[in-house]
C-alpha cells in the first residue's frame, strides 16, 4: 500500500536533512497515521514496556480519542508521535506519517519545524503548563513569533485576536497565569496551541481538574473551534464519557496496547474487548437506571515484564486456558471495529486475524 | 470510654437512622478580606469573602447527604465548619441538639472522636514518615482511647482491614510511598474510621484517583456507612458520583443551597435551573445519546460581590426582571425536595 520512497545511500544521504530535501510523500491514510509504535522508557532494572505496537488513523477534521486507565501509554503514544519523551524513552520501532511526512525519522531540528506549525499540543494542567512569570499574551505570541517570523508587535495582534477567539477579552493579554481562573488559562493553552494554524491538536486531559460546568465550556470551544478551523484532533483522555461526547472515533488502550479500537459509537454501543466493557460500566451512566458503578479487579501488569499472554488475562472474567500463553492479535470484528481478544473471533469466524507483522514496513525518509 | 467527663456525655446520646444528627440553622462562614494600611484608612466598609451565606439544612443519621457544586461554591468550607475546622461567623450548627458552637476543650475533643475527615489528596494527607499503622493508631493514641497496647492493636488491625486492606499485617509496618493513590486513601479511611465516629465528612476523596479505584472507594463508603452506620457528609464536584451513592443531594452555588432533595428524585425532577444545566452537562458513555447541553456562559462571580436578587440571575437561562431583585426562598417541592428560584409554581 505504501510506496517507499528512494533509500538513501551512504553518509551523504544519511547528512541531509528530510525537511531540506523534500521528498516524496508517503502515500498514507487520513493526515495522521501512527503505524506499529513502539516506545520503551529504559529504567535500571529493565526496559519499561510503554507504548507496544500502536497503530491508529487520524483524517483531516476527524476527533479520535485515545482513552485508558492512568499508566495504559496514552499519554506516551501522544509525545512519542511529537518526540518529546523524556531523556530516558525512545521510539523503538514503528513509523509516525503525519501529512506525507515520517516523523519518526525526522532529526530534532526537523521535528522543530513540526511542532506548534503542525501539530500541537494542549498539555494537562493548565495551571503549571504556562509560565507563572510572563505575562500569557507573550508567552503565546512567541510561537508566532518564532514560527511565522512576526514581529513581536505583529504576533501580539494574532494574540488578541486568539484570545478573542477562544473566549478570553483580548484586554487580558497582558495578565499573568496567576490573575486568569483555572477555566481562563486552558483557554489560553487552547489560543496558543492555535497560533500557527496547526492542522492537528493533540488535547493531553485537556479538561482534567476542571469544574464539571467549565469542563462542559471547553469541550463545546474545542468543537467549535474544530468546525470552525477544519482541524483534526487528538484528544487523550481518562474518561470515557468525554471521549464518548466528543469524539468521532477512539482507541482504548490497556498495557500499552490497542485492545480496542473503531467508531465511539462502535466502542460504547457494541463493546466487544472485557476490558472496554468494564471500563465503560465503571462511568456512572445519568440518564439510566441508578446502579452501583462496578470496578476492575486487580493492577494492571508490570510492563517491565508483561505477561506473555493476553496483557489482561488477570484481570478478566472471561478467560480461557489459551489467554495465559497466547497474546492475541487484532481482530476486525466489523469493518473498522478491531478488537484484541481470543474471543473476538466468535463474533465473525471468518474475520482474518491483523496480527502485529501485518502492519506495512516502511523505509526511507 | 469511662473516663469521658460530664460536660461531654451529650456526644455519647445514642441516635437511630434517619434521626437528625446535624441541624444547620442559617449558617454563616464569612473570611474578612485584609486590606493595606492606606485602604483600611480611607474606606471604612470591611470586605469579606462570603463563602458560606447563611445556609440551612439537616444531616440525617446513617445517610450520604452529597454536598455538589462548583469550585469556590462554599461545600467545602460548610463542610469544614461541621468539623468546627473553620469558625462559623453566623448561624448555629446543632449537633445531637447541642451547639458546636459551644465546645471547648474536652467537649471540643470528645466531638472531633465523633466528627471525623476525610481529605481529597491522599498523597499529601498523610505523612510520608510514619507507618500505615503509626497513621492510623495516631487518633487513638492522641485521645487517649486504648487501655493496652493490644487494643490499640486490635483497633488499627481492625480499621484497616475494614478499609480493604487485606491482610492487614501485609500493610501494618510500609510506608506509604510503597502503597498506591487508592490504597492510601484506604488508609486515611481506616484513619477516620479508627474512632467510630457518628460522622465523616469525605472532601473530594476520590478526585485524584483512577476510575477503578475510584469506584472501590465509593463501594467502601457504602459499604461502611451500611456496616458501621457511619454518616457521610460526600463533598464533591461531580454530581454523577453523588447519584451514584448518596441518599440525598444538596446542590450549592455561590455559597447557597439551591436544591436539596432526595438523590434520585433531584436528579430525575431537578427544578432549579442551575442543577437542570449542572445535569446536562455530565458526559455520558453513551456516542449515539448526545443531549442538549445547557452550557453556563461565564464564571462563578467573586464571592465578595455578590449579584444582588438572586444570586445565579446574571448566568441563569432562564431569568426574568424580578430575579434581580428577589432573593428567592425555598419552595417545597415534595417530599423533602426544596428548591430556591422564584419561577418554580
Amino acid at each position: 500500500m505504501a510506496t517507499t520512497a528512494p533509500k538513501p545511500k551512504g553518509k551523504a544521504a544519511r547528512r541531509a536533512a528530510p525537511d531540506k530535501n523534500p521528498v516524496e510523500r508517503i502515500e498514507h491514510e487520513g493526515l495522521l497515521d501512527v503505524r506499529g509504535l513502539t516506545t520503551y522508557f529504559k529504567l535500571g532494572v529493565g526496559d519499561v514496556k510503554a507504548v507496544q505496537d500502536v497503530s491508529f488513523t487520524v483524517a483531516p477534521g476527524e476527533s479520535l480519542g485515545l482513552a485508558g486507565e492512568s499508566g495504559c501509554g496514552k499519554t506516551t503514544a501522544a509525545l512519542s508521535i511529537l518526540k518529546l519523551l523524556p531523556e530516558n524513552g525512545r521510539v523503538v520501532s514503528g513509523d509516525v506519517l503525519f501529512d506525507g511526512k515520517n516523523l519518526a525519522k525526522r532529526t530534532e531540528y526537523g521535528m522543530s519545524k513540526i511542532r506548534w506549525k503542525e501539530i500541537s499540543i494542549i498539555f494537562q494542567g493548565a495551571m503549571n503548563a504556562l509560565n507563572p512569570v510572563r505575562e500569557t499574551g507573550k508567552q503565546i505570541a512567541e510561537p508566532i513569533q518564532l514560527h511565522e517570523g512576526l514581529s513581536e508587535k505583529q504576533a501580539m495582534v494574532r494574540t488578541r485576536e486568539l484570545f478573542d477567539l477562544v473566549g478570553i477579552n483580548p484586554k487580558r493579554v497582558m495578565d499573568f497565569p496567576h490573575q486568569l481562573s483555572g477555566g481562563m488559562r486552558q483557554r489560553a493553552m487552547i489560543a496558543m496551541a492555535l497560533a500557527c494554524n496547526p492542522k492537528l491538536v493533540i488535547g493531553d486531559e485537556p479538561t482534567t481538574a476542571l469544574d464539571v460546568m467549565v469542563q462542559a465550556q471547553i469541550l463545546e470551544l474545542i468543537e467549535r473551534l474544530r468546525k470552525e478551523l477544519d482541524l483534526s484532533f487528538l484528544l487523550i483522555s481518562h474518561d470515557l464519557s468525554v471521549m464518548a461526547e466528543t469524539c468521532d472515533k477512539g482507541v482504548v488502550m490497556y498495557a500499552g496496547e490497542v485492545v480496542e479500537s473503531g467508531t465511539t459509537a462502535d466502542i460504547f454501543n457494541n463493546a466487544t474487548h472485557p476490558y472496554t466493557r468494564q471500563l465503560i460500566k465503571a462511568f456512572p451512566n445519568i440518564h439510566e437506571k441508578r446502579e452501583m458503578v462496578s470496578s476492575i479487579k486487580g493492577d494492571p501488569p508490570n510492563l517491565i515484564n508483561p505477561p506473555a499472554g493476553c496483557a489482561f488475562c488477570p484481570r478478566c472474567d472471561e478467560k480461557i486456558d489459551s489467554c495465559e500463553t497466547e497474546h492475541p492479535g487484532l481482530t476486525e470484528v466489523e469493518l473498522g471495529h478491531f478488537v484484541r481478544c481470543v474471543h473476538a473471533r466468535s463474533f465473525r469466524s471468518d474475520a482474518p486475524a491483523r496480527g502485529d507483522a501485518a502492519v506495512p514496513e516502511l523505509k526511507g525518509v | 470510654m469511662a473516663t469521658v467527663p460530664e460536660i461531654g456525655a451529650g456526644l455519647d446520646a445514642p441516635v437511630s437512622d434517619g434521626d437528625v444528627l446535624f441541624d444547620i440553622e442559617d449558617l454563616e462562614v464569612y473570611f474578612p478580606i485584609t486590606e493595606g494600611f492606606f485602604k483600611s484608612m480611607v474606606s471604612t466598609e470591611k470586605k469579606f469573602v462570603k463563602a458560606v451565606d447563611h445556609i440551612s439544612f439537616q444531616v440525617k443519621k446513617g445517610e450520604i447527604l452529597a454536598l455538589v457544586g462548583e469550585s469556590g461554591c462554599g461545600k467545602t468550607t460548610t463542610g469544614r465548619a461541621l468539623l468546627r475546622l473553620e469558625e462559623a461567623t453566623g448561624g448555629e450548627i446543632l449537633y445531637k441538639g447541642q451547639p458546636v458552637r459551644k465546645y471547648s476543650g474536652k467537649e471540643l475533643r470528645e466531638y472531633r472522636k465523633k466528627a471525623q475527615i476525610i481529605f481529597q489528596d491522599p498523597y499529601n494527607s498523610i505523612n510520608p514518615k510514619q507507618t500505615i499503622f503509626d497513621i492510623v493508631a495516631e487518633p487513638l493514641e492522641v485521645n487517649n482511647v486504648c487501655s493496652s497496647e493490644r487494643e490499640k492493636e486490635e483497633k488499627v488491625i481492625t480499621a484497616i482491614s475494614e478499609a480493604g486492606l487485606r491482610p492487614a499485617s501485609e500493610y501494618l509496618y510500609r510506608y506509604p510511598h510503597e502503597l498506591s493513590g487508592g490504597q492510601r486513601q484506604r488508609v486515611c479511611i481506616a484513619g477516620a474510621t479508627v474512632l467510630d465516629p457518628d460522622v465523616i465528612v469525605a472532601d473530594e476523596p476520590v478526585a485524584s484517583l483512577d476510575v477503578s479505584i475510584r469506584n472501590d472507594i465509593l463501594k467502601l463508603m457504602v459499604e461502611e456507612k451500611e456496616k458501621l452506620g457511619v454518616t457521610y457528609v460526600f463533598i464533591t464536584h461531580d454530581l454523577s458520583l453523588a447519584w451514584v451513592i448518596s441518599d440525598r443531594i444538596a446542590v450549592m452555588y455561590l455559597g447557597r443551597i439551591v436544591e436539596i432533595g432526595d438523590t434520585e428524585e433531584v436528579v430525575a425532577n431537578p427544578q432549579h435551573p442551575y442543577t437542570k444545566a449542572l445535569i446536562s452537562v455530565i458526559p455520558v458513555p453513551d456516542p449515539l445519546a448526545r443531549r442538549e447541553h445547557v452550557i453556563l456562559k461565564g464564571e462563578t462571580p467573586n464571592p465578595v460581590d455578590i449579584p444582588s436578587g438572586c444570586r445565579f440571575h446574571p448566568r441563569c437561562p432562564e431569568a426574568i426582571d424580578a430575579c434581580k431583585e428577589i432573593d428567592p426562598e425555598d419552595v417545597h417541592i415534595c417530599g423533602d425536595h426544596y428548591a430556591a428560584c422564584i419561577r418554580i409554581k
